[in-house]
């Protein structure tokens, strides 16, 4: 069973086709990779999926039910998805506690919340990504990148999602802070049976979190497939290309080809 | 720290501001009835006097005192600037955030008519205003009003327009909160820092307005008056008593730099001005580096060395803080060194004082901070300087902002020939166009006719490796080069990179924060944190010779293509062991 | 999950296509200079049509009856039913805009309700003393303020005057903040009533010029160093100034060549802004210095509800400060290669 499924979707910016015809799929519970360059159209299909831009063409949906349009039935669906971001920095509200932030994310429940109840779950929120709950009425500025990023993953939490879309969460960390992240998000996917659609340009990150691979390019998914099969493997010429391009701790880099 | 907090409170101009304000309400409270019977005294016997004990701005042509007259016009200017201040912050401010989230024709139309609008002189818009409020009082404030609403509209447009894009906005749409509701929880918040500052300047702008429009007859009308109408009658006297016109002067300026200097008060406390920065600056001039020691020639003389490095920078108190604390780096011709380190390591900063680049507000010392011998800790002559010049090569992270944007390529490639190898222009291009051969930029002739930004970013960083090699290079700085750009992009402009390297026999400091990166192309690797030097590696043998802890814990917790993936990520504790 | 057969693979051969699109833009591709200019070309239609329509609207939107407005409460029934049939106004509003509209497009701006006068007469007596005023004030503005701005910069960065730096930021700083008219005031008591030096109101000789040009150009001259400070400023810190540096060219070069083209475009966007201030300032100044020019034309109208000769001048105003616009909207697309970007 599928939890997220993204079929034939075309977004267009504009006269700009960012996401030309593409199709892939969550299954319940995996990770799933989508790794390109800049302007391949990967975070467009986040957009996409969150309902903040609206597909040209094609179906997205989300257990089952479509999240394309308007409607009491979208809206209940689209409930289901949440997207934490890039940049730790701009991803919360610099003058809003972040308990705050996150009690308002509840909204996404649908659900109505007594005060008390909201700040039960703020609290078994922040602690589940290893806040202390205590400091959920300091602003975003008393806390690192790292924890603001674990912050914006309790936020998303918060809206009780099935499907978390994660827009290269760790390309604005340092590598110390980056694999506390990676971990807490295979730690919060096993505990709470997450699927999770993980978006990045680095394919060492990718492939280390990701049960299956998509490889994007100008708007299409060029090869896709279970990670280790893909990697050992790969069909396609621009997927050879990226796996080239990593380099390797003590290996030396050769360019015979460049 | 809490010493120094209060004292940003509580700034001269903040409490400048705050006595100014203290006395404008108290004159415009208490004014009329202080002094009122004085100003409407009329004395045929004192008409048109000049200045006296009695009298210091004179009297007027009905013998009334200009002084007191002065004091009671403190009211009515003051009610009328505020009154027209409220219209333009509240006119300025609905537009601005209804627009901000309209559909997007109708915010195109909506932003495109205030543009037009804003194109046209303040004053122009006041005088159409006010033909058709016609001259009074209360028709100059609407139409001084008025007149500001499109400047603030389009101030909260742009202000809560750029949080809109902000990803906290985004995650409260998809966590369903309205618009309207985005507006009032995350908009408003966020831009009250500079509505308030807004608010005391359009208050200063609107006084000195109110006054200009009275002053053209076209405000407050007789028997009222304004300071704008006393000015207006006297100045008409100035030969007689220039105290006619210089005391409502005087108490317009005072009322304008009251408002003035509470905005700048209420602003300073939200970032720095160019004064600070000029602040720091001079704090920074002016303390000595250290002697240079020749270093012992013990091996072949290094093309860069520095000793005992230390950068520090104001912290905005008066102290210093300092990012690098004592490194030592020597290059030896030819050989590819790495600097790895995370944010924050004094990696860069280290970089730009070997390449001598560092300038105020950052204190650079070293023991000793040689370029092929030249020492780069004064001034150069003219000959050192075409030898550093020549020598000497950048390549920066972002490789749009490392090129001259209103330059072609061809002028930024060929200058250093022209300026230190005395070549003649057409020499210079030649060597240019070499130098882009070089790095695989195809059609090179053509290409230098362009400018920057009609490059992709790998070519512009092959462009600034290009440029390096225009004269002849020993000793390429590299800082995060690729960091900007694409893994595939990348490998090619390190290939660009380590054929130049070839071609010229260059040494190469490569930066970067990717430590397997810089072990797969560099000889040696240097790992920097918190502005020191951890520990130097073999560039191949990272992994086995390893020592410490820091250095360890960054390899181990790097994910790479043979990660365990079943295995969660070893992660770096506070003091820089794996946990 | 669907791979798609038409994916292709990359060539890998180290020459990227140049400006890669993101994605693949569809349509024809206009030169960016050219898409600017349309653009702006466009913009400057639509202001016309606004401001056309504005100066037809003010007799409309005047509260009340504009033609009593003007003639005043004692003027006879009879007047007033004659002044508005000599303005059009008994005419349907639609037929009375095509009137306005084919009068302009005639040269035709109507007749003054105060001097029965034709309004495009008055205009073109006193516009030439604006015109004159507004433009020599322009010109030491920029003579001013460009070496002054640049070299607070260079001397505020190199931090070794900070006294000097300070000084100098203050008086710009108080130069910008006192309007016009009170300058005027100023300078008046000091050049003309205490030294003598200069007259204190006239037209018609040089020594006329003097102070009304200064009082005009120095908050303007205060305002645009500013501009060119911080400019310049952001240009120093800049990382492309680092790679002029490293270069060791000589300091002039690197001020020269690879510093001022930068400050230019805010320069001049700046420079055409209190150029179409500077035409409506002259309003203040004109009757300070009892200057023969538009200014004391406007304010006689707007008090006295003159309405045709109200319409007339802002639209002379108007059509100046977009003129002024075109022309530095020209120049940029000559001296700038990044205008066309700078808009996306």
């Amino acid at each position: 069973m599928n939890a997220l499924e993204i079929d034939d979707v075309t977004v267009r910016y504009r006269r700009e086709l960012a996401v030309d015809g593409v199709s892939l799929a969550v299954p319940q519970g995996r990770t799933v990779g989508l790794v390109g360059e800049s302007g391949s159209g990967k975070s467009s299909i986040a957009n996409a999926v969150v309902g903040l831009v609206r597909p040209a063409s094609g179906d997205i949906r989300v257990g089952g039910a479509s999240v394309v349009g308007r409607g009491a039935a979208v809206t209940q669906a689209r409930r289901r998805t949440q997207l934490i971001f890039q940049d730790p920095f701009s991803a919360l509200d610099p003058l809003m506690p972040v308990g705050a932030s996150i009690a308002e994310a509840t909204r996404a429940t649908g659900r109505r919340w007594s005060r008390e109840a909201k700040a039960a779950r703020v609290r078994e929120l922040l602690g589940q990504v290893h806040i202390d709950p205590a400091r959920a009425d300091e602003l975003p500025a008393a806390f690192s990148g790292g924890q603001r990023q674990r912050i914006t993953i309790a936020r998303a939490l918060a809206g009780e999602p099935s499907v978390l879309i994660a827009d290269e969460v760790t390309s604005a960390l340092d590598v110390s802070v980056q694999g506390a992240v990676l971990n807490l998000l295979r730690e919060l996917q096993r505990d709470l049976g997450l699927s999770i659609l993980f978006i990045s340009h680095n394919l060492a990150v990718v492939r280390y979190i990701s049960d299956e691979i998509c490889v994007m390019r100008h708007g299409r998914i060029v090869e896709a497939g279970e990670t280790e099969a893909l990697l050992r493997d790969p069909a396609d010429g621009y997927t050879r290309e990226l796996l080239r391009a990593v380099p390797v701790l003590g290996r030396r880099m050769e360019f015979e080809d460049a | 720290m809490a010493a120094s907090k209060r004292s940003r409170l509580r700034t001269p101009t903040a409490v400048v501001a705050l006595v100014g304000a203290v006395a404008l309400a108290a004159v415009a409270l208490l004014g009329p009835a202080v002094w009122g019977s004085t100003a409407d005294t009329t004395t045929v016997a004192d008409r048109m006097l000049g200045p006296s004990a009695a009298h210091p701005f004179g009297t007027d042509e009905l013998g009334r005192d200009l002084f007191a007259r002065v004091m009671v016009a403190a009211r009515l200017s003051l009610v009328l600037t505020l009154g027209a201040t409220a219209i333009t912050m509240a006119g300025g401010v609905v537009l601005g955030l209804v627009a901000s989230v309209l559909p997007r024709v109708a915010r195109r139309l909506v932003t495109g008519f205030m543009d037009i609008l804003l194109a046209f002189p303040w004053l122009l818009l006041v005088l159409f205003f006010s033909a058709i409020w016609g001259a009074s009082a209360v028709g100059a404030m609407l139409a001084i009003g008025f007149a500001g609403v499109p400047s603030i509209a389009r101030l909260v447009y742009t202000m809560s327009s750029s949080l809109s894009g902000r990803d906290f906005v985004r995650a409260a749409r998809v966590a369903g909160v309205g618009p309207l509701g985005v507006l009032g929880r995350h908009v408003l918040p966020n831009i009250r820092g500079p509505l308030l500052v807004n608010t005391a300047a359009t208050a200063s702008v609107t006084l000195l307005s109110f006054a200009g429009l009275s002053f053209l007859g076209l405000g407050v009308q007789a028997p009222d008056y304004d300071w704008g109408r006393l000015l207006r009658e006297g100045i008409a006297r100035i030969y007689l008593n220039p105290m006619a016109a210089i005391g409502p002067g005087l108490a317009i300026v005072l009322a304008g730099l009251v408002f003035t200097l509470a905005s700048e008060a209420l602003a300073s406390r939200r970032g720095h001005g160019l004064r600070t920065i000029g602040r720091l600056a001079k704090a920074a001039a002016g303390i000595p580096s250290g002697d240079v020691e020749p270093s012992a020639p013990e091996r072949a003389r290094p093309v860069a060395e520095v000793r005992g490095l230390r950068v520090a920078f104001p912290d905005g108190d008066g102290g210093l803080v300092e990012r690098v604390r004592g490194v030592d780096l020597t290059v030896a011709p030819g050989e590819t060194v790495g600097i790895v380190g995370e944010s924050g390591s004094g990696k860069s900063l280290t970089a730009m004082a070997l390449a001598g680049l560092l300038a105020p507000p950052a204190v650079v010392t070293a023991a000793a901070r040689t370029f092929d011998g030249i020492d780069l800790s004064r001034p150069l002559s003219r000959a050192d300087a075409a030898r550093v010049g020549a020598g000497l090569g950048m390549i920066f992270q972002d490789p749009l902002t490392s090129l001259n944007p209103a330059l072609t390529i061809g002028r930024q490639l060929t200058e250093v020939p022209e300026v230190h190898l005395g070549m003649s222009r057409a020499q210079a291009r030649e060597r240019a166009t070499e130098a882009l051969r070089v790095v695989s930029i195809p059609e090179p002739e053509r290409r230098l006719r362009r400018y920057p930004h009609e490059f992709s970013g790998g070519m512009r960083q092959r462009a600034m490796i290009g440029m390096a090699l225009t004269a002849s290079p020993r000793l390429l700085i590299a800082d995060e080069p690729t960091t900007a750009l694409d893994v595939t992009v990348q490998r090619q402009v390190m290939a660009v990179l380590r054929r130049a390297q070839r071609d010229s026999g260059a040494a190469i400091v490569f930066i970067s924060h990717d430590i397997a990166l810089v072990s797969a192309f560099c000889d040696r690797v240097v790992v920097m944190k918190d502005g020191l030097v951890v520990e130097e590696l073999d560039a191949g043998r990272i992994r086995q010779d390893a020592q410490h802890p820091y250095t360890r814990a960054l390899v181990a917790c790097l994910p790479d293509m043979s990660s365990d993936r079943s295995r969660p990520l070893p992660v770096i504790a506070g003091d820089g062991s794996t946990a | 999950m669907a791979v798609s057969p038409l994916a292709r693979s990359a060539t890998g051969d180290g020459t990227p296509s140049p400006a890669r699109p993101r994605g693949r833009a569809a349509g024809p591709a206009l030169s960016p200079r050219l898409a600017f200019l349309l653009r702006r070309l466009g913009r400057l239609a639509v202001s016309l049509a606004v401001v056309v329509v504005a100066t037809f609207l003010i007799v409309h939107l005047v509260p009340g009856d504009p033609v009593r407005a003007a003639l005043g409460p004692s003027a006879t029934p009879e007047l007033v039913a004659a002044t508005r049939a000599e303005l059009g106004l008994d005419q349907p509003v639609l037929q009375q805009f095509t009137d306005y509209v084919a009068g302009l497009l005639r040269g035709d701006f109507g007749v003054s309700i105060r001097t029965q006068r034709p309004v495009g007469e008055t205009i073109a007596q006193r516009f030439p003393s604006t015109l004159t005023l507004a433009v020599l004030a322009f010109v030491v503005t920029v003579i001013g303020a460009l070496p002054i701005g640049v070299a607070a910069a260079i001397s505020a960065r190199s931090g070794r005057h900070g006294v000097v730096d300070g000084v100098v930021s203050s008086v710009l700083g108080v130069l910008i903040a006192i309007p016009s008219f009170l300058l005027a005031v100023g300078l008046i008591a000091v050049f003309s009533v205490s030294l003598g030096l200069l007259p204190v109101a006239g037209w018609g000789q040089p020594q006329h010029l003097v102070l009304p040009v200064v009082t005009l150009a120095l908050g303007p001259m205060a305002y645009l160093a500013r501009i060119v400070q911080v400019e310049m400023f952001t240009v120093l810190d800049s990382t492309y100034m680092t790679t002029a540096r490293s270069k060791r060219l000589p300091a002039r070069l690197v001020y020269r060549r690879h510093a001022l083209p930068n400050i230019v475009t805010a320069s001049l966007t700046v420079g055409g802004l209190i150029l179409s201030g500077l035409t409506a300032a002259t309003v203040l100044v004109e009757m300070v210095f009892a200057i023969p020019g538009l200014g004391e034309v406007t304010v006689a109208a707007v008090s006295g509800k003159d309405y045709p000769m109200i319409q007339g001048v802002v639209l002379v105003y108007a059509l100046t400060v977009l003129g002024v616009n075109l022309v530095v909207d020209l120049i940029l697309i000559t001296v700038d290669p990044r205008s066309s970007i700078a808009e996306g």
